[in-house]
């Protein structure tokens, strides 16, 4: 159905092709997946397949695509309208009308059907996507999920033979990113649609793929089917990792296969569970070598909290004092109530995760806990900047300009809405959804220095915690130019340079790999470990597994459930990653607990 | 009358016994008018409105207009965006004021307020600044200005009940891509002034403060890049959902000399109905064979463009009433002045109490008459359903 032929991409500027060499053959009815890293050229090679490269985004193209057997050296996209549909990563920057059932009608329209058939049509779409509640609202109005859908069904109407998706699910919650790829499937099953998908959240799609397109990451790439790309492949699901940590051949791609297989692991890891306690410490990042630094947070380290908390699988630092007290928040936008009478106490060292729905008041809480974003009731108090931070702040290479400034915060606890901005950053920081707004200087040097000079930090301070979150970022290079790990690391340090107490991240993991999620989740940890309480919000259950000391679940503005990670998430069927859902009823979360576990069981037999 | 609805039918839909199903029209509850009924009417009004000067007739029909609007308009921005036309018709009638006051013709009439005139220098003979204020200029300016307001208020109301949007699907396929492209324009305005709150919101979270130019340029970039991307990124959907997939690139002469021919045709003819001293054939023939030669050409060039619509408002018998309407009220103006041209452009000279004649109760009632074609507003039909 789609054909690559020696495919090369070359586009202008660029030292190297962004494709080279690219030889794949899709058949009609196949769900191809195409993985690799940031940067690999997945978009370029879905731009390839419904010709919008290089019609659309200029370039060299060498080789030949054909699609449904239409060349698309000359077939512009407009041609190809009635074979390939498109889905982009952000569903709004594409839309052309201005309400969903319009929206759902737009590209029938231009292909010229008769309105009997559109009616029809659009219908069916309404049904299958359930955009019943949808069709009449202004498409602005939608929250990121709904558009999402939207955005499919408007393309699925014209009922495309191929179906070209880049990132479909990335804004959407489990649930919702189930529902989507269950309609995926079922085009593909019932009506032999073929269809393209780029996906770094591989754990979501995998076990629906039937070939996998893995790039290398040098614009070259290669297929097959997906256990046996994936044995290879420098990105792989959770599932993947824990089979070859197992040694299963072939390798489970769905909970369903694993689970099947893990009866002897599960055994295996029975007897040595009780051991996991004590192997703990050594699980976590660095915890050992860095709780003298951290231990002073106050005198309230001792307190009964520690005990408590002390055998959650992340908790990596003693927890501290309370860095965050709300109490009855409640947020309304308009005639939406976002966020009901929120309670939550956050101490210095946690990382609290939350989750829920969209639309479920998770981006409304964190601005108001910023204290920049409306809030109709209740209070917020941040803890006075104690000694903790200073101790975070000296780790970090990072001097507060002068010592003096802390005058000029409240004494004791404040309100972060009552703080002017350059106050506030430096009680509570937060990244929010797009972390590019932020950057409006034009090289990463500039942004640097611009951080150091807002946020009262030493010459170099930004640069050299950009250094330890990203590694090397060229210095010269534009934020706009940057991956969206580097670009989302350069202002997490930005906002990191004044060394606030409370660090606040609005789903941190869009569009990150599976690389720069776990360099994410170590910064986080050493940020915690230094005493900074963090408070993001996720869909990405696998982050919040291997990241979060906490998890609380927000449903309609209410806290339906706030726990520990394991409580939480083990007993969720949504929520429940991987590995717990191949283990359950062992309260394993991640491939990392699984080693260590393992480890731990293989040092008992030793020394027994 | 068949359409009105009986006045017990509330806004919200609710459903009341004295509003039977069969009334209702198939398509769903909250079907609105035809855009172009509402655009028909308010012609109708504008039409009519330039066949007087006289004010209290003016003013009648502009308190019809405002009133249909007030009734049928709904919760859309450009319906909250009418008390702008109205502001933008009083400040028109002040600058016309201003400007007699400033450079008109002083004669006639009783002197109201007796300024001093300057003299203009030699290059500027026949000007005159200021001067004594006579009456009858006065009350001129004030009747030519409150009808360029009332037109002004036509066309406010036209936008106000009738979503622009909705009115340009309405366009002929020929003229489709303009279309399109008018509502991209207008979808991007909300979409920037949101995108300025999301940067200007995050760089407060950098501890920028709001002041300061250094604030502007730090909002303007992301903000203007986003745009690029947003419009980079709406052009490759548009493209790849087939739009534009007809045009093959070259024009046809005969279509863009019919659009030029139409488009003289109708700017003469317009002038011709709106100026009522012009000779006979300038104003409604000549608008007729623009239309029937711009209908030609679209009908040539909509050949080009395959494309079809997605459930067009339907056209029933509330859209045709609230067309005729507009038509009557026209019509009713423009035969009272052939008859009877005095009650409808009082005389200035000498002074005279403008009257009402009884040709312009009826125009008013008629005008007012669609604020109850389907009645939303019981309130509201009480004070319109009198005829």
């Amino acid at each position: 159905m789609i054909a690559f032929e020696q495919v090369g991409v070359t586009y202008p500027g660029q030292s190297g092709p962004a494709l080279r060499d690219i030889d794949v053959r899709v058949e009609e009815g196949e769900l191809c997946l195409v993985i690799g890293p940031t940067g690999a050229g997945k978009s370029t090679l879905l731009q390839a397949a419904c010709a919008l490269v290089p019609h659309f985004t200029g370039g060299l193209l060498s080789g030949r695509v054909l699609v449904a057997g239409r060349d698309t050296r000359d077939h512009r996209p407009r041609d190809l309208a009635d074979v390939v549909g498109v889905v982009g990563q952000d569903p709004l920057a594409g839309f052309v009308t201005d309400s969903a059932e319009e929206e759902l009608a737009y590209g029938m329209e231009q292909l010229g059907l008769s309105p009997g058939v559109m009616r029809k049509r659009v219908e069916e779409v309404v049904d299958l996507l359930g955009l019943g509640d949808l069709r009449g609202r202004p498409l602005a109005d939608l929250s990121g999920g709904e558009q999402q859908r939207v955005a499919l069904g408007a393309v699925m109407t014209s009922q495309p033979r191929v179906l070209v998706l880049d990132e479909p699910t990335s804004a959407l919650d489990p649930a919702a990113a189930d529902e989507v790829l269950a309609a995926i499937t079922r085009l593909v099953h019932d009506l032999g649609v073929t269809v393209l998908l780029a996906e770094h959240r591989l754990e979501r799609v995998v076990q629906y793929a039937d070939r996998v397109i893995s790039l290398r990451g040098d614009g070259t790439a290669f297929d097959g089917p997906p256990a046996e790309v994936l044995a290879s492949s420098l990105v792989v699901p959770p599932i993947v990792e824990l089979g070859r940590l197992a040694g299963w051949d072939p390798l489970p791609l769905s909970v369903r296969d694993a689970r099947r297989r893990a009866a002897p692991l599960r055994a295996r890891l029975a007897g040595s569970i009780a051991l996991v306690p004590t192997a703990k410490p050594g699980t976590g990042p660095r915890s050992a070598e860095r709780a003298p630094v951290s231990a002073p947070v106050g005198p309230a380290s001792s307190s009964p909290a520690v005990g408590a908390t002390a055998s959650e699988p992340p908790a990596t630092a003693p927890l501290g004092a309370p860095a965050l007290t709300v109490r009855g928040l409640h947020v309304r936008h308009g005639r939406v109530h976002a966020v009901r009478g929120v309670d939550l106490d956050v101490r210095a060292g946690e990382i609290v995760a939350v989750m829920g729905r969209n639309g479920a008041g998770k981006s409304s809480l964190l601005w108001a806990l910023q204290g920049s974003g409306p809030r109709s009731g209740g209070s917020v108090r941040l803890a006075a900047r104690g000694d903790g931070v200073r101790l975070a702040a000296r780790g970090d290479g990072v001097r507060l300009a002068a010592r003096g400034d802390g005058a000029h915060l409240p004494a004791g606890d404040v309100d972060p809405a009552t703080l002017r901005p350059s106050q506030a950053r430096r009680c509570v920081a937060l990244v929010p959804q797009t972390p590019s707004d932020l950057l409006y200087l034009d090289s990463v040097h500039a942004e640097c220095e611009a951080g150091d000079a807002q946020g009262q930090a030493t010459t170099g301070a930004t640069r050299s915690l950009l250094a330890r979150i990203a590694g090397a970022v060229p210095a010269g290079a534009h934020p706009r130019d940057l991956s969206e790990g580097q670009r989302l690391a350069l202002v997490l340090a930005v906002q990191l340079a004044a060394g606030p107490p409370v660090l606040l991240l609005d789903e941190p993991t869009r569009g990150l790999d599976y690389a720069a999620k776990r360099r994410l989740t170590q910064v986080l940890a050493e940020r915690a470990a230094a005493g900074v309480a963090v408070v993001l919000s996720s869909h990405d259950v696998e982050f919040v597994a291997g990241c979060a000391s906490r998890v609380i679940v927000l449903a309609d503005g209410d806290v339906v459930a706030d726990g520990s990670t394991r409580d939480v998430l083990v007993a969720s069927p949504v929520f429940a990653p991987q590995v717990a859902k191949v283990l359950h009823p062992l309260e394993l979360l991640t491939v990392d607990a699984v080693r260590a576990a393992l480890a731990g069981d293989a040092m008992a037999a030793a020394t027994r | 009358m068949v359409a009105v609805a009986p006045a017990v039918g509330s806004r919200s839909g609710e459903p009341t016994p004295g509003r039977d199903s069969t009334r209702r029209r198939p398509t769903g509850r909250d079907r609105s008018v035809h855009p172009l009924a509402w655009w028909a009417w308010a012609l109708g009004l504008a039409v009519a409105v330039t066949r007087t000067t006289n004010p209290l007739v003016i003013g009648m029909l502009l308190a019809a207009t405002v009133l249909v609007v007030v009734v049928r308009r709904d919760d859309s921005p450009w319906a909250r965006a009418f008390g702008a036309y109205l502001v933008l018709g009083v400040a028109i009638i002040a600058v016309r004021v201003a400007f007699y006051i400033l450079v008109g013709i002083k004669a006639g009439g009783p002197v109201l307020l007796d300024l001093p005139s300057i003299a203009m220098p030699g290059w500027a003979t026949g000007v005159e600044l200021l001067g004594p204020v006579h009456l009858t200029g006065l009350l001129a300016a004030v009747y030519g200005g409150l009808r360029l307001a009332a037109l002004i208020v036509c066309f406010g109301a036209a936008n106000a009940l009738a979503n622009p949007k909705r009115a340009l699907r309405c366009l002929p396929a020929s003229l489709h891509h303009i279309g399109t492209a008018i509502v991209i324009a207008v979808t991007v305005t909300p979409q920037l002034v949101s995108s300025v709150v999301r940067v200007r919101r995050a760089q407060r979270l950098r501890g920028q403060d709001d002041r300061g130019l250094r604030s502007v340029l730090a909002c303007a970039l992301p903000v203007l890049a986003d745009a690029l991307d947003r419009s980079l990124a709406l052009a490759a959907s548009m493209d790849s959902r087939g739009y534009a997939r007809s045009q093959s690139g070259r024009s046809d002469a005969r279509i863009t000399a019919a659009l030029l021919v139409s488009l003289v045709a109708a700017a003469l003819g317009t002038y011709g109905l709106l100026d009522g001293t012009s000779p006979d054939w300038l104003g409604l023939p000549l608008l007729a064979a623009g239309a029937v030669i711009a209908v030609g050409g679209s009908v040539l060039a909509g050949r080009r463009v395959r494309r079809t619509r997605y459930r067009p408002d339907p056209w029933g018998l509330p859209e045709s009433l609230i067309a005729a309407c507009g038509l009557a009220v026209a019509l009713l103006l423009a035969g009272a002045l052939g008859m009877s041209p005095d009650g409808l452009d009082p005389s200035l000279s000498p002074l005279t109490w403008p009257s009402v004649p009884p040709v312009a109760l009826v125009a008013t009632l008629l005008a007012a008459a669609p604020a109850v074609l389907r009645a939303t507003d019981p309130g509201a039909v009480r004070s319109g359903g009198s005829r």
